[in-house]
């Protein structure tokens, strides 16, 4: 293979990765943005997702079995908010980041006693587990495309509700000054309760569009927390768009340490990376520096 | 009636009722308690569940059918999670406090290497699930195992390579310790078989996607890669390959012997070869397979009674107990010595994962027969013919 072709197969595998750890750092974005919480239950998320979706498919077609998991999470996400977060105003927020800590080790061990400990995958959208698109020498699966086309759907329209939808404003209103948007009558409670919700479904999303490529099992949460939450704050939290930059950045990153390296160095080269940029731009590559209205769009 | 009869006749009776009950004591053997230390949760669950539940049903078979010397079994099931300090607690409780005949399991080579040196200081017979060779190497007196070898499984890659004239190759594994220890197999018999290996990485078992590692594989250009690692990345590197366009030949280890592996890397596992017992492909045994009745029985039982395919790691717990029930029926009596030595003493004892010849230095019992080269066809497993 000649080395163009490698260097694009490279290229490809790292937006490949990418895109896996940009859609759960979308999720991250979301509620930090509304809430100023880092939910670490994130990866949780993503892992109910792909598995009530495996359940469900069995009994309706893949379509509505995506749509159900993802309704059922998001309905899931508002509960735990309202269990967990709607009475803890004088908490701070380092408080709130641990009880998220607590909640995704809970959920791990639920969704252990009620699926098992298997490994299950959502069959391929489209095609299987060998099709494969190439061009120019290199290959892609047909199901990295489809994460790649849901996480642009999913920024263009979490964009759109941010900047044009009553509740997309609002929600922003939140996030930049609590007490002046109390003044202006929004209801802060129900906002955080539909952040977390709508986090949660578009983790669930990110679940079941990745359950091909990745597998689907009650362990997989913690690990993609962790990537993607890196890959959030590199690109800066705050920001759905930064949230994609950040993610393909970091798989882009992986992969081609790879390519220099021994490959049990990818993590290495990652987080390297993501400290070098951190110490000369602490607000990550898209953010605002803190105090210039840190959480605005 | 008189005080003095009255106590004679008291007495008396006490007497006759005692007689009766020491009688019929003795008529019905006190049931033998067999300890079980599995992984059912946990990262290891993939092992320990299926262990134990053969155990389970094994168990209840066999005392259904009278048990053992006329005495029953009684199955004391613990399950480690997979963490050798739990493997040890319960060990030890299963030593002091139940005083069990003997042990089967741990799931894992970890949890195993944290209990030999107590099980032998304490003569506990210790019968592991687990397949490192340092279990049985060097001999502890007290401590056997069931898994086939790990070099066994190796030899059988390897070779089946060189008569295919595959000699440049790519060795991926998982950062656990099933992985790293076939790494380093691997790379110490690759000297001795011809091998050549080009591509040598490591990966986290937690990995989502393996693009790319795989592209330095298919850049390297090797004839074959080798992955040594359990689920979810066996499938995933089977999938990955194909994506990217590596036609060359996929060989596993024989951790993949169970038909769900199969079904999760789907059209990808076509071709893949790895080395397993015979259970995986007993309906293709002919008749006169010393082997045949057990297998038979065993993936019948288990597959209607659990609804789930049966794999190679059950059939560990499968040979485990029934070494045990035939060297106590050798044995005559619940005697930890002389089951001890009647299970060293086996010969020819036809198990789920092999035939077995113990003997004071081999306290393995399986040879390279015990292994099969397999292969995937049309989504089964078949036996791989050159």
């Amino acid at each position: 293979m000649d080395e163009a072709s490698l260097l694009l197969q490279y290229l490809l595998s790292g937006i490949t990765k990418g895109s896996i750890y940009a859609v759960v750092a979308i999720g991250f974005n979301l509620i930090y943005s509304a809430t100023g919480v880092l939910n670490f239950a994130q990866g949780e998320f993503v892992m109910l997702g792909g598995m009530v979706a495996v359940s469900l498919a069995r009994l309706v077609p893949l379509p509505v079995a995506v749509f159900g998991a993802v309704v059922i999470v998001a309905v899931l996400g508002c509960l735990l908010e309202l269990l967990f977060f709607r009475r803890l105003r004088r908490h701070t927020v380092l408080h709130l980041i641990i009880i998220t800590i607590g909640l995704s080790i809970v959920i791990q061990e639920v969704a252990l006693h009620v699926w098992d400990e298997k490994v299950r995958a959502l069959p391929y959208f489209t095609g299987n587990e060998i099709s494969s698109i190439r061009f120019l020498g290199a290959a892609i699966s047909p199901q990295a495309v489809w994460v790649l086309g849901t996480v642009g759907v999913v920024v263009v329209a979490l964009h759109a509700f941010l900047k044009y939808s009553l509740a997309g404003k609002a929600m922003r209103a939140c996030s930049s000054n609590p007490e002046a948007a109390m003044l202006a009558g929004i209801n802060i409670p129900v906002m955080r309760n539909l952040s977390f919700g709508l986090s949660a479904g578009l983790g669930a999303l990110a679940g079941c569009v990745i359950s091909p490529i990745t597998s689907t099992h009650y362990e997989m949460g913690a690990p993609l927390a962790i990537k993607g939450f890196a890959a959030a704050i590199l690109g800066g939290l705050g920001n759905p768009m930064a949230a994609v930059a950040g993610g393909l950045s970091v798989g882009t990153v992986e992969a081609f340490s790879v390519m220099l390296w021994p490959a049990a160095y990818n993590d290495v080269a990652a987080f390297g990376i993501i400290l070098l940029v951190l110490f000369f731009r602490p607000e990550g590559l898209f953010g605002r520096r803190a105090g210039q209205g840190v959480r605005e769009h | 009636m008189n005080r003095n009869i009255k106590h004679l006749l008291h007495g008396l009776l006490c007497g006759c009722v005692t007689a009766v009950l020491s009688l019929s004591a003795e008529a019905a053997p006190r049931p033998v308690k067999i300890g079980a230390i599995f992984s059912v949760t946990g990262p290891a669950a993939f092992l320990g569940a299926p262990e134990a539940r053969t155990a389970q049903m094994l168990v209840e078979q066999i005392n259904k059918q009278g048990g053992v010397n006329g005495a029953r079994l009684e199955l004391i099931l613990k399950d480690s999670g997979g963490s050798p300090e739990k493997a040890v607690s319960f060990a030890k409780q299963l030593i002091e406090e139940e005083k069990v005949l003997a042990i089967i399991g741990p799931s894992t080579s970890g949890e195993t290497m944290q209990i030999k040196a107590l099980c032998e200081e304490n003569q506990m017979i210790l019968i592991s699930c687990a397949a490192a060779e340092v279990i049985v190497n060097p001999v502890a007196k007290y401590v056997f195992k069931t898994p086939q070898k790990d070099s066994q499984a190796i030899t059988w890659i390897y070779r089946t390579m060189t008569a295919k004239g595959l000699r440049k190759i790519a060795v991926l594994t998982s950062n656990d310790g099933f992985g790293a220890a076939g790494k380093k197999l691997l790379e110490d018999m690759a000297k001795t078989e011809g091998i050549e290996i080009a591509v040598n990485e490591v990966y986290d078992k937690a990995a989502t996607d393996l693009t790319d590692i795989l592209t330095k594989v298919k850049g390297a250009g090797v004839q074959a890669v080798v992955n040594w690692s359990i689920v979810p990345a066996q499938s995933i590197v089977a999938k990955n390959m194909r994506q990217i366009g590596i036609t060359a030949p996929l060989f596993q280890s024989h951790g993949f012997a169970n038909r769900k592996y199969v079904e999760q890397a789907g059209v990808a596992a076509e071709g893949i070869l790895f080395p397993a017992g015979q259970l995986m492909v007993v309906d293709s045994l002919p008749d006169s397979h010393p082997q045949k009745k057990i297998l038979a029985a065993y993936k019948a039982e288990y597959e209607s009674r659990y609804k789930e395919d049966v794999s190679a790691f059950g059939g560990y717990a499968h040979d485990a107990l029934m070494i045990i029930v035939e060297a106590l029926r050798k044995a005559g009596s619940p005697d930890r010595v002389k089951v001890r030595d009647a299970i060293e003493n086996l010969q020819g004892f036809v198990g789920v994962s092999g035939i077995f010849n113990f003997s004071p230095t081999d306290h393995t019992g399986l040879s390279l027969e015990a292994f099969e080269m397999l292969t995937v066809k049309d989504g089964k497993f078949t036996i791989y013919k050159q």
